[in-house]
Order: C-alpha cells, then structure tokens, then sequence
C-alpha cells in the first residue's frame, strides 16, 4: 500500500489500541454478568490492573510479570466484591460503587511514587515474514501479547459459554439460580469464578492502558473506561461476538476524535473530548428501548442475591 | 465459605443503627494498620485524622462547611435510592449547578443587585435539574440504565466547565489560568458568622434535612418511595406510577446537587475553576447509605465525611501523608457498612465443617 492510501494503516492501529482495554474489561464483565452478578466496580479494578501491572513491571522489567500481577490485582479486587455480594449478600449496585470508589484511593496512593516514570511499551509479537508485509503485516502480526490475548480470551469465553457443559451451566445460574441449584450445582462457587475471572480480565484492560497504551502511571488514567465497559455488554445485548463489534466502534469515536482535532477541525478539544461519553448514552438509548429484546437476552438474576433456602 | 446465614424473618431494628456504628470501629481499625504500613504511628495518625481537625475554633466551623453539600446532596439521593433510583451522576448535576448559577454570578457581575444571590440559587437548582431529568427521561421514555447515563454525563459536565473556564469565561485578569473572576460582593453566599467560613449553603443544608424529614414521615409521595422500595409489587398493585417517582427523585436529587455545587462556587471556593468538587458527589452516596437513607442519619454520616476530608488535609500538611487517603477510607467504611449491614436481615452462624450449601433445613 503506498500513496494516498498511507494513512488508513497508522489509524487502524490506533484504534485497535483504543479497543483493545475496553475488549478485555467488557469481555470479563459478559463472563460476571451471565453468572447474574452485576459488578459495577470495572472502573476501579482497571485501575488496580494499570497499577499493579505498571509497578511490577518497573520493578521486574518483565512486561509479562506486569500482565500478570494486574490481572492477579483486578481478580483480588473482584474477591473483596464476591464475599460482600455473594457470601454477605450485600447489594450488588452499592457494593460495586464501593469498590469503584476504594480502587480511585487506593491506586492513587499506591501511585505516588510512580508519577512521571515512563516504560518502553509491551514488544510486539512479530511473525518472521508475515510481520513485513504492507499494511497487513503492521495491523496483523505486529500487535503485542494483550491485543493478541484480547481476541484470543473473546473466542475462549464464546467457546466457553456457548460450546460448553460448564458454560452451560454458569449461564443457567444467571438466568435461575435456584433452578439451578435444586438440581444441585454449586451457584456461589461457580459466581465466585465468574467475579474473579471478570476482575482478572478488567486488571487486564488496565495494564494495557498503563503499559501499551500510554505506557505510564498516571491518577484516574481510566477515565471512565470501565464504565464504558459495562455499556458494551448492554450493548452487545450479552453475546461475545456483538463486544467485539462494539468495543472496536468505541474505540473508533475514541480515534475520531483525535483525528478530528490533528485534521485542524474548529472544536474545542473538550467538547470533542465528550464524544465518547454521548456516543455511550446514545447507544444505551437504541439497544434499550426495545424493552423485548433486553429482557430476552439479559441474564433473568442479573444483580439479584441468592440465598440456598433448601 | 465456613459461615452460615440464617435470615431472622424480619429487619433487626437494633443492628440497622448498630450497623454503621460497628462498620465505622471497623474502618477504623483498617485506617490504623493502613497508617502502619505507611511507616507512620498509628495512634497519633488515628489523632491527627479523626480528633485534631476539631480541636481548634476554626477546624469546628470548617466541619460543617464541608459537610454541607454532602447533606445537600446526599438527601436527595437517599430518596431516591429508597425507591431503587441509581442517580450516580450528581457529581454531574453539581457541577451544572455550579456552571448555571455561577453563570448567572458572572453576567449580573458588578451590579450590586440585591437579587443576584438569589437568583443564582435558582440557576443553581435548574441546572442540577435540568442535567438530572436527561437520565430520568431516557431512563422513563427509552428503558435506558441511569447508573449509566448519569455517570457518563458526569464526565460531559466535567469536560464543558474545563472549556468554560479555559474558553469564554476565563477571567481576563487571571494570567491565563483556567478560571473566572471571583465573584463580586452580591454574587457570593452571605456569611452566617462573621470570622468563619459558614456561609448561607450550611444553613440550607439544615433547612434540606428538615424538609427531607417531613417528605418522607409525612407526605404521600414519600410513602410511596418507601413502598416501592421495599414491596415493589405491592407498589405495583396499589397503582403507583414508576416513571413519577424515577422523576421526581431525579429531580429532586439533581436540585439539590445543583445547589450544593452554586452554594460551593459562590462560598468557600469563590469562583470557577476545575477543581470545584473534592468528590463530593461520589462521597454522597456513602454519606446516604452510611446515614441510613434517612435524612437525620445523612446529617450525621454528612459530618463524618467531612471529617475525613479535614482529617486528609491535615494527615498531608503535619504526616505528610497522600491526601488519596481519605479516599481509601471512604471507601474501606462503604464496605465494612454493606458487610455489616448483613446481620440487620440475617443471623451469621460459623459452621464447623465443610457442609454442602444445602446442609441447613427449608425455613
């Protein structure tokens, strides 16, 4: 690809990298939500993920050590939310805000002393030969171990739910646990996983944003991300698939909006910097205003507690 | 999994006020170990966060300046969570508050119109309203979430008043820093003691609690928030309409942090700026479930938090400590509350062996 087409590759890349945090979170959150457990904390377990992964990073120099102690953070996380919700019964919208709330803090003072320290970035994966083909050799075969993991993670969590006895049956105590429980399978242990893995994945979103994205520390570096998250899998009305389509067109506002401005367009930066926001209230609007299809695909407990009486 | 939950039947009228009072020892037994691993004595930190902010004439005053726009904000939303409600985004409607009634401070600037505070007030409110009644619309007309959208226009507000006070409302004066002029004289909220900062938003927020009071004990509307909150179908039998009560707890909430956002910009901080709100409308909602969902509870977990907020600044200027610490506590009390919150429905039994779920009998 040469001449007027030069341009199409660098944007490709950017907005694969705007999608790639919000894939990962989203795709965790599905896993939690088709369990029936609504956790409104993505916000503030990416955070612990940007952290946790940006820390031990800098103390190892081992990016992969990093992907892994924030994904090992969101999960921790994830756990604090579990015993509330799903062993003290605690409200889960609340407790959800609680944990939003208690990552801002907690990342913040965990961060002081990691302001202004920046990282080379993750390494990009290269296929030998495959990686120098034009256009297609940039945007395919060099992308780093998170992009790469976000869609082969979106597969395996499709598989899984869809192809599988246990995914099966994660997706039955979301949509009756007590039916499911009569028939004997342990809905706690099995929502307990689900929480964990969606923490894990959200710590993920996060360490590529802190360690890919822009690679540094800095507070509140989510800025509404995991909220935007939980939209996508409203969006997606709960099916793997539809968060991919979705989280690439949010990360194709987010490039938008860069390019609007690089491209000398007139608005002030900040109100194309709401873009994002309005476009996530937008599409709210359209996937929930049919109320049919939004009952048929939610998950039937999202969000309600469950108590074994028998 | 070694404990074992037996509902009591009923709510445990005891433990709903004995809650928040275990939940508060219990953070603040977390606060002291967190002081600790920060390298810091815990007792004397426990001291400076919690005891030295009130120790002194002007810390006294200080607390209630703080804890007003929690208590203004904090029962509205209490109202509403009653009712299953989830406006999450009053830091949004306060700082409209603050753009719209301190909009009105900046046109009317010079003046000296008697009327310029109010009418501040009422652009205050509007504005809190107005930001408010996008998510109760989309939420009563489209089925959209308002946890959701509300949130999301938090950053939107956010975002406009950077461009505000960065752009078109930058005072000329200001060496380019992103902020407007102070206020002129009839622009600010008058002082209710001469020499302390109280100023007329804290005996608003006073006036709020009473009237929050009366609205919930007295009148019909109040009931049926309480209905729809505890006995939806109830609710739904006895013909009460869902899409009044998501208005007018979104009206009434968005009001409220309206006018805790104009009350902050035309008081204590004096003009507009970024930096408008330390969280204030993210500590609400720990400041509404802490206080019970009740508006005298609101007043007393109002003043709480705004001791955490005294206490951070403190704990940074004498323990150089991170201010992101009263965040960490704020949040560590919010989880301690749910948990403990637990035993107003159920009794907690620790079981000695590794039982099956379905080890206790059918109540």
């Amino acid at each position: 690809m040469s001449g007027d087409l030069a341009w199409i590759v660098p944007v490709i890349l950017s907005v694969i990298s705007a999608s790639t945090p919000l894939l990962l979170a989203a795709t965790g959150e599905l896993v939690t939500e088709k369990a029936g457990v609504l956790n409104l904390g993505v916000e503030g377990m990416m955070l612990a993920g940007a952290i946790v992964g940006f820390a031990a990073t800098v103390a190892t120099g081992s990016g992969l050590l990093g992907i892994a102690g924030a994904a090992v953070a969101g999960a921790l996380l994830a756990l604090v939310f579990a015993v509330l919700t799903l062993t003290f019964l605690a409200n889960q919208v609340a407790t959800g805000l609680a944990l939003t709330i208690f990552g801002v803090g907690f990342t913040a003072l965990m961060g002081t002393g990691y302001v202004g320290i920046a990282l080379q970035g993750l390494p990009s994966l290269n296929v030998p030969g495959l990686s120098d083909l034009p256009a297609i050799g940039p945007i395919l075969f060099q992308q780093d171990i998170l992009v790469y993991g976000s869609f082969a993670l979106l597969a395996g969590v499709g598989w899984f739910l869809y192809r599988t006895h246990a995914g099966l049956v994660l997706r039955s105590i979301g949509d009756s646990h007590d039916a499911a429980h009569a028939i004997g399978y342990p809905v706690v242990a099995i929502r307990y996983a689900a929480v964990a893995f969606g923490g894990a994945m959200s710590g993920l979103g996060g360490a590529y944003l802190s360690l890919a994205y822009t690679p540094m520390w800095a507070e509140n570096m989510t800025a509404g991300r995991g909220w935007i998250a939980l939209a996508l899998v409203v969006f997606a009305a709960w099916r793997p698939w539809r968060l991919l389509l979705g989280a690439y067109l949010f990360g194709g506002v987010t490039i938008l909006q860069s390019a609007l401005q690089a491209a000398g367009v007139r608005i002030p930066p900040q109100f194309l910097g709401m873009l994002p926001y309005l476009v996530t209230i937008v599409v709210l609007v359209i996937i929930s205003s049919n109320r049919a299809r939004i009952r048929l695909n939610a998950p039937a407990c999202l969000a309600k507690p469950f108590y074994a009486v028998g | 999994m070694f404990i074992r939950l037996e509902p009591r039947g009923q709510r445990s009228a005891p433990w709903s006020y004995a809650s928040p009072v275990l939940a508060l020892a219990l953070s603040l037994v977390t606060a002291a170990i967190i002081f600790a691993a920060l390298g810091k004595d815990p007792l004397q930190s426990l001291y400076t966060f919690f005891i030295s902010p009130l120790t002194s004439a002007t810390g006294r005053p200080e607390l209630f300046v703080k804890a007003a726009p929690l208590v203004l904000i904090a029962v509205g939303l209490s109202l509403g969570f009653r009712a299953n409600v989830w406006n999450i985004g009053a830091e949004g409607q306060y700082t409209i508050g603050a753009i719209l009634g301190g909009g009105v401070g900046l046109a009317l600037y010079g003046d000296g119109n008697p009327l310029t505070f109010p009418a501040m007030m009422i652009g205050g409110a509007v504005g809190g309203m107005a930001w408010a009644a996008i998510p109760a619309f989309l939420r009563t007309r489209f089925n959209a979430n308002e946890i959701l959208t509300s949130l999301m226009l938090t950053y939107v507000a956010q975002l406009l008043l950077i461009y505000l006070v960065a752009g078109p409302w930058r005072d000329p004066q200001g060496y380019g820093f992103p902020q407007s002029r102070l206020f002129d004289e009839s622009g600010t909220s008058p002082n209710l003691i001469a020499g302390t900062r109280l100023h007329f938003g804290v005996l608003a927020a006073f006036v709020v609690v009473g009237l929050g009071w009366i609205l919930l004990a007295r009148s019909l509307i109040g009931f049926q928030l309480k209905v729809v909150g505890q006995a939806p179908r109830a609710a739904r039998y006895a013909g009460f309409s869902e899409s009044r009560l998501v208005w007018f707890s979104m009206l009434l909430g968005g009001g409220l942090a309206g006018l805790a956002g104009l009350f902050e910009v035309a008081g204590p901080v004096g003009q507009l700026t970024p930096q408008i709100s330390p969280g204030y409308g993210f500590t609400a909602i720990i400041v509404a479930f802490l206080g019970r969902l009740h508006p005298l509870g609101v007043l007393l977990a109002g003043l709480l938090l705004a001791l955490s907020y005294l206490g951070g600044e403190k704990a940074q200027i004498e323990l150089g400590m991170p201010n992101a610490v009263t965040g960490i506590f704020q949040g560590i009390l919010l989880f301690y509350l749910l948990a403990c919150d637990v035993l107003i429905l159920y009794r907690v039994k620790i079981r000695r062996r590794f039982g099956s779920v379905s080890a206790g009998a059918t109540s």
